[in-house]
C-alpha cells in the first residue's frame, strides 16, 4: 500500500510539473485529467471515499471537459469539419 | 517579439519582464491569422459563419495596457512568491498527517462522532454534519452554483442587439457540427449513460447511508448528461432536458431547499417539536430531512453542471 501510495504521488506531481511545462493545451488538459484521477484514488487510500467521488467526478470529468469547450471556444483545438476545410485551402 | 527558448532561464524571464509573453502561443495566433486571411473569394457558408466566429476572436483579445509596464509584471512575481511563501509556512504549522495526538483536543470532533446518529439518523456522518448541523452553509453552497449559472447567462447574453445574429449564428454553427455521429463514442455512451446515471441516482439516495451525497451523486449526474449530449447532440437531449426544465428544477429545488430549512431552523430555535421522525438510522427511509436534502442538492448540481456546459458551447442553453 505504501507503494502504491508513493507511486501515485510522484505521478500526481510529474503530472502536475507537465501540464505547467507543455505548450499544447489539449495535452496539457488531458495531464490534468490524469492527474485528478491519481488525486482521487489518492483520496481513496486517505479513507474519504465522499471526496474521492466527487474528484472523479468533477475534477476529472466536468471540469476537464468545460476547459475543452473552453479550448474550442478560442479555436486551439481544430473541428473535424474545419480540419477538412483547411485540408481543402491548403490543395 | 524575439523568442529566445534554449537560453539561460535567467535571461529570458529578464526578456519576459521587458517585451512579455502573449496568453495564445504561437500555434493558435498562426490560426487566429489563417483565419482573418482567408481570401474573400466566393466562399460557402459555414465559412462564412466561421470567419465571423473569428472575427470575433479578434475582438475580444484583451487589450494589454496595465500588463504592457514592467512594474506590472515585476509585481505579479513578487506577489506570486510571497504568496507561495505564506502558503508553505501555514503547510509548515499544520498538524502532521496521521499522527495519533492530531485533533485529540478537539471537543467537536467527539461530539460530532458520537452524537450524529442520533441526532439526525444518519450513517454517513459527513452527510448528517454538511445538510444538518452545518445546513446554512450547504443551503449557500447551492445557491452559489445557481448564482454561478446566471453569472455566465449574463456574461453571454451581453453582446446586446447589434452582435445577436452573431450570437444566433454561432448557435446554428454548434447545432451543425452537433452530433459528430462518432460510432466509437456513441456505442460507448449508449452503454455507459444508463449506468452513469444509475450511479449517480444511488449516490444521491444513499447520501445518508454511505459515502457520497447530493454534490458528488449530482455531478456524477451532470457528467452523464454531458456524455448523452455529446454523444447524441442537442436534439435529443431536449426531449427531457431544456431551458425551461433547468430553470423549473433549480428554483424548486433552492426553495424547498430555503423553506425545509427556515422550517428547520425557526423549530429548532424555538425547542418546538419539528415533527419530523428521524426513522431506523439504516433505513432508506430514515435520516428526517436527509434524503429531501440530498435529492434537491444532487438535481441543483446536476443541473448546474450540464448548463455550465452547454452555455459555454451554445452561448445560450
Amino acid at each position: 500500500m505504501e507503494a502504491l501510495n508513493v507511486i501515485l504521488l510522484l505521478f500526481m506531481i510529474v503530472c502536475a510539473i507537465a501540464v505547467a511545462a507543455t505548450k499544447n493545451l489539449l495535452a496539457a488538459v488531458i495531464t490534468f485529467m490524469a492527474q485528478g484521477l491519481a488525486m482521487s484514488v489518492v483520496w481513496m487510500l486517505l479513507q474519504s471515499p465522499d471526496l474521492a467521488i466527487t474528484e472523479a467526478a468533477v475534477g476529472a470529468g466536468v471540469s476537464s471537459i468545460l476547459m475543452f469547450a473552453a479550448l474550442k471556444k478560442i479555436h486551439a483545438i481544430r473541428e473535424k469539419g474545419e480540419a477538412e476545410d483547411a485540408e481543402e485551402a491548403e490543395e | 517579439m524575439p523568442k529566445k527558448r534554449k537560453n539561460d532561464p535567467f535571461k529570458s524571464f529578464l526578456n519576459w519582464l521587458e517585451n512579455g509573453g502573449n496568453a495564445l502561443d504561437d500555434e493558435m495566433q498562426d490560426a487566429l491569422r489563417e483565419e482573418t486571411d482567408e481570401p474573400s473569394a466566393p466562399e460557402p457558408k459555414k465559412k462564412a459563419a466561421r470567419k465571423a466566429a473569428g472575427k470575433q476572436t479578434e475582438e475580444f483579445r484583451p487589450k494589454r495596457a496595465y500588463a504592457d509596464t514592467w512594474w506590472y509584471r515585476l509585481l505579479a512575481v513578487i506577489v506570486a512568491v510571497v504568496l507561495i511563501g505564506l502558503l508553505l509556512e501555514t503547510v509548515e504549522r499544520m498538524p502532521r498527517f496521521g499522527e495519533a495526538d492530531t485533533l485529540m483536543d478537539s471537543e467537536l470532533t467527539e461530539f460530532y462522532v458520537k452524537h450524529t446518529k442520533e441526532d439526525t439518523g444518519a450513517l454517513n456522518i459527513v452527510t448528517g454534519i454538511i445538510l444538518d448541523y452545518r445546513g446554512f452553509d450547504t443551503l449557500g453552497e447551492s445557491h452559489v452554483l445557481f448564482i454561478a449559472v446566471c453569472t455566465v447567462l449574463l456574461m453571454l447574453s451581453i453582446y446586446g442587439e447589434r452582435d445577436e445574429q452573431n450570437r444566433l449564428l454561432q448557435g446554428e454553427m454548434e447545432r451543425h457540427f452537433e452530433p459528430g455521429d462518432d460510432v466509437i463514442l456513441q456505442s460507448a455512451a449508449r452503454v455507459l449513460t444508463p449506468l452513469v446515471f444509475i450511479l449517480g441516482i444511488y449516490i444521491i439516495l444513499n447520501g445518508h447511508l454511505s459515502p457520497g451525497g447530493g454534490f458528488s451523486g449530482g455531478a456524477v449526474l451532470g457528467a452523464g448528461l454531458i456524455l448523452y449530449q455529446n454523444a447524441f447532440g442537442y436534439e435529443k437531449i431536449e426531449k427531457f432536458f431544456t431551458y425551461k426544465t433547468f430553470k423549473g428544477v433549480s428554483v424548486c429545488s433552492l426553495m424547498f431547499y430555503s423553506l425545509a430549512k427556515g422550517y428547520h431552523f425557526f423549530t429548532g430555535a424555538n425547542r418546538l417539536d419539528s415533527h419530523i421522525p428521524n426513522g431506523i438510522p439504516g433505513n432508506i427511509l430514515s435520516g428526517g430531512l436527509l434524503l429531501p436534502l440530498n435529492f434537491v442538492v444532487g438535481c441543483v448540481v446536476a443541473c448546474t453542471m450540464y448548463a455550465l456546459f452547454t452555455m459555454f458551447r451554445k452561448g445560450e442553453f
